[in-house]
């Protein structure tokens, strides 16, 4: 076991764990950051993106050991009260079914919208192939992008 | 969830609940004239500081309305559209209800969500629940005004008088209400449906917030304090027993607590034999598990292969079949008079539900007491598993329903909480068993494959005049009062009634079966997931044998009787009426024959009944030269009765159900070899992403005024035949083995 210090949604977080752990079970089991989903454990399904320095990246797939200064953002800091574009639609088109992999489908979203405002649905399939849904809500995901966009340019307009 | 006393406070609840059933009180009520339930409506505890007019409302003095969800969510949106029917009924704005998730109760009747029945046994009863409860609240108002009750009308979470618009919040009204008689259900007055402000609409689903905020919520996010972290394996082979391991060296692993060997039973859908190990955190868990040797008796099952199934499929399919499920008329002669005849075989794989959050199941047994939380679709079906298995009475058993990350019938087994229960009943902490996804690919109960081996006959003017078909299908060892006999997998008998059995003057049905130690269970719309690909893809080849236009054909096999009944078996009477009128509605939304498609694109119909509801379906695709399949549009025509609930949940199930049905028809896949599931996750079994979804999916509600039934499955069958006949419109090529990808779809 050794000590890491990790920055967690802002905050400066310490754990102890296995230098091999992925960042997922030290997520869930260790700080109780239940958001973040396990789906494979070999980086299919998308179930468990996270962002390193704002990066999509698979937490399964992330040893602890190698995470070091690097800010993480899980689904709990991306924004506090929920009020992000993305979960604004979601909630809006109400997109989710059983709702387990929406987290990592709207990580992933979140950076595709911060480098591509207004993107295609082109765009969209391509960025989220990642990303698995088992209900096959992959239209309304697409819509809810597509709404997050117009809810973003929005919010920038009013803030002007 | 993560409520750090919930074991503690959910054991004294327990205690009280049962110290309660004891002393005679009646903890809740049910009115029901569809299940085993009580009858009645429990009298309101006397001054209580909440209306409480029976076990699904209550309503505070704050004015907060909480209705109980009894029903499990596993993505079907019944948290969500059930306490809908009871809010329209009680009047009460949709801001002011807040949902809570009953746990496992007989006092909320049946609690399983399969079989699309949810909405059919619950809807009637729950708009009773609703208006019983909103006419105690206006005669509460009422008394008090000391006005007539006709003067008085419930409306947005308040009783107002007509005359002097006064007004009282039912919060108000919580202890005048509580005092009075409850009236008996069966005679209050519902609404008229075209008042409703709730049902119909669309209404977002009530978990919405946390599941994208990522609060816990799913069975997987249980967290307990003192909880321990646990992996159970299981013989790779089917029926394998554990004859020894190497648990001292995984006990001296960091991290680990314990490790067990659990002897099980020989049931195949029970509790596995295998080794738990128990750790500090799932990672110390399944990390030590890779150092796990475990030397395995096999069993009798070692040498199946799916190479050997396909065999002796082939030598049965030239042997009489075991049993005749249905006989009209003289098959034989027909086929031999018939003008045109097509013979063809159809076959589909093993494959697993892959719900995506994988089983678990969190447990703790504590001074006789097992408590369980456990993402279900059968919670009953858990605690008399555990009770049967494990000894530990029914009624020391407790079991909290989660919110699961998918089902598609998984969820109606209980081996994983029969697994936790074991493990806990060691451990004596409370611990949390989780599957692996490898785990949960390999150790499914598996929607049955199955062979069809078919011959059919067109006469003279092009109509169907001979249909036989020899299914041969998968068979688990039951045991049962000491008695084994071979019992086909969920979904893997047919019916002597399924179409178009009872429609053809010359039909034989016949089914074998190969026994297998493949565990099969419930499969999203069991049977009906494959049986109307395989029947609405053979009626296509006899339309075009016939030379006649596939929907034109199909009306002309339906015929003109409005019902047809069924022969008692699964005894389900066919609405005819109700089938041609979809299958119009949705030729006529899809413009069905009206435009000419070039080589390489074309339109397929299929329809299908099945749970209750009817659905054509029109699905119009691409197929490049290369054999790339891209399914352009899809047209779905459903009819499910009077009322739809939520629009917005039954839309998201009818995609859900159109997408579901395309990734199943083009990807997934197991084989078998040396007994032994070959494929372990997602890289080896891929599941449908998002850019193999149909970019249009049109859902068309016919309403009529059937009873209200449900919708979690019934949209799903006749989506594959739909597009596999479109596939043979665009390309000529006949698609009759799943996956997709076993057939050359190249063309040009």
């Amino acid at each position: 076991m050794s000590k890491y210090i990790l920055s967690i949604n802002g905050h400066s977080r310490s754990v102890e764990a296995a230098p091999e752990t992925p960042l997922l079970w030290v997520l869930r089991d260790s700080l109780s950051l239940l958001g973040t989903k396990y789906g494979c454990g070999i980086g299919q399904c998308g179930a468990c993106t996270i962002h390193l320095n704002g990066v999509p990246a698979r937490a399964c797939m992330t040893p602890v050991s190698t995470v070091g200064r690097k800010q993480v953002t899980t689904i709990e800091g991306l924004d506090p009260q929920g009020e992000h574009p993305l979960q604004r639609a979601w909630k809006e088109l109400d997109v989710p079914q059983c709702g387990y992999c929406q987290a990592g489908q709207i990580m992933t979203a979140a950076v595709l919208l911060k480098e591509n405002p207004r993107p295609s649905d082109e765009d969209i399939d391509g960025a989220m192939a990642g990303n698995l849904c088992r209900c096959g809500t992959y239209l309304r995901i697409r819509k809810g992008i597509h709404r997050a966009a117009e809810l973003a340019a929005a919010d920038k307009k009013a803030r002007k | 969830m993560n409520a750090p006393d919930l074991a503690s406070a959910g054991r004294r609840n327990f205690l009280r609940q049962s110290a309660a059933a004891g002393g005679g009180l009646v903890l809740g009520f049910y009115l029901n004239g569809t299940t085993q339930a009580v009858e009645r409506l429990e009298k309101p505890v006397a001054g209580g500081a909440e209306f409480k007019p029976n076990a699904f409302i209550r309503i505070g003095r704050d004015g907060v309305v909480t209705l109980v969800s009894k029903q499990p969510e596993i993505g079907q949106g019944i948290k969500t559209s059930l306490p809908t029917v009871i809010a329209e009924e009680l009047e009460v704005s949709w801001k002011d209800v807040r949902i809570v998730q009953g746990d496992l109760d007989p006092a909320y009747g049946r609690q399983s969500a399969g079989g699309s029945t949810s909405t059919p046994t619950n809807y009637e009863d729950f708009r009773r629940l609703g208006a019983a409860a909103r006419l105690m609240l206006v005669e509460a108002a009422a008394r008090s005004w000391k006005v007539p009750v006709g003067e008085c009308f419930a409306a947005d979470s308040a009783v107002h008088h007509r005359p002097t618009k006064r007004k009282l919040g039912y919060g108000q009204l919580v202890d005048a209400a509580a005092a009075l008689p409850v009236p008996d259900p069966k005679n209050v007055q519902v609404k008229d449906p075209k008042d409703f402000k709730l049902l119909g609409k669309r209404i977002g689903g009530v978990d919405n917030h946390q599941i994208v905020t990522g609060r816990p919520l799913f069975g997987i996010d249980t967290q307990l304090p003192g909880m321990l972290y646990a992996v159970y394996e299981k013989s790779p082979v089917f029926g394998g027993k554990v004859r020894s391991a190497n648990l001292d060296a995984i006990k001296a692993l960091p991290g680990v607590k314990d490790a067990f060997v659990i002897a099980g039973t020989d049931e195949l859908r029970g509790l596995l034999p295998g080794v738990a190990i128990v750790a500090e955190s799932t990672w110390a868990a399944w990390s030590a598990r890779k150092q796990l040797q475990v030397d395995w008796d096999e069993g009798r099952f070692a040498n199946q292969s799916w190479s050997g199934f396909v065999s002796d499929a082939q030598r049965l399919s030239k042997q009489a079949g075991a049993t005749v499920l249905r006989q009209d008329g003289d098959v034989g002669a027909a086929l031999a008079g018939a003008a045109k005849t097509v013979e063809a075989a159809y076959s589909y794989p093993f494959i697993s539900h892959a719900s995506f959050e994988p089983q678990n199941c969190t447990a703790y047994y504590k001074d006789g007491v097992l408590e369980l939380w456990a993402p279900t679709q059968n919670p009953a079906a858990g605690q008399e598993l555990v009770t049967a298995t494990l000894g530990i009475p029914k009624d020391r058993i407790v079991l909290h329903i989660t919110r699961s990350g998918g089902g598609f019938g998984r969820r109606l087994s209980a081996d994983y909480i029969v697994e936790a229960a074991a493990i806990a009943q060691r451990v004596q902490a409370p611990v949390k068993l989780t599957w692996t996804r490898e785990d949960d690919l390999r150790h499914d109960h598996f929607r049955p494959a199955g062979f069809h081996f078919l011959r059919g006959g067109v006469d003279a003017q092009g109509r169907l005049v001979a249909w036989h078909n020899h299914f041969v299908t998968f068979a688990n060892p039951v045991t049962r009062d000491g008695k084994t006999s071979l019992v086909p997998g969920s979904g893997g008998s047919l019916s002597g009634d399924e179409f178009p059995g009872r429609w053809v003057a010359n039909c034989l049905l016949e089914q074998s079966a190969i026994e297998c130690g493949v565990p099969m269970g419930p499969w999203r719309a069991p049977g009906s997931c494959v049986f109307a690909w395989v029947f609405h893809s053979f009626i296509d080849e006899l339309a075009h044998a016939a030379g006649r236009d596939p929907l034109e054909f199909r009306l002309d096999i339906l015929g003109d009787k409005a019902i047809v009944a069924g022969s008692g078996e699964r005894g389900t009477p066919y609405d005819v009426s109700r089938m041609r009128r979809v299958l119009l509605h949705v030729a006529d939304k899809a413009g069905w024959g009206k435009r000419k498609f070039p080589k390489g694109q074309g339109q397929g119909i299929a329809f299908h009944f099945s749970h209750r509801g009817y659905i054509a379906q029109v699905a119009e695709v691409t197929v490049t030269k290369d054999g790339t399949l891209k399914v352009d549009r899809v047209v779905v025509a459903t009819d499910i009765g009077a009322q739809i609930v939520n629009l917005s949940g039954a839309e998201n199930q009818v995609e859900g159900s159109v997408v579901d049905g395309l990734g199943t028809l083009m990807f997934p896949e197991l084989t078998i070899e040396r007994g032994r599931i070959v494929q372990g996750n997602f890289n080896e079994y891929p599941l449908i992403r998002m850019s193999d979804a149909p970019p249009k999916i049109e859902v068309h509600f016919v309403k009529t005024d059937y009873p209200v039934t449900g919708l979690g499955e019934p949209a799903l069958p006749p989506l594959a035949p739909a597009v596999c006949n479109a596939i043979f419109a665009a390309t000529g090529k006949r698609v009759r083995q799943f996956p997709l990808a076993r057939t050359d779809l190249r063309w040009g």
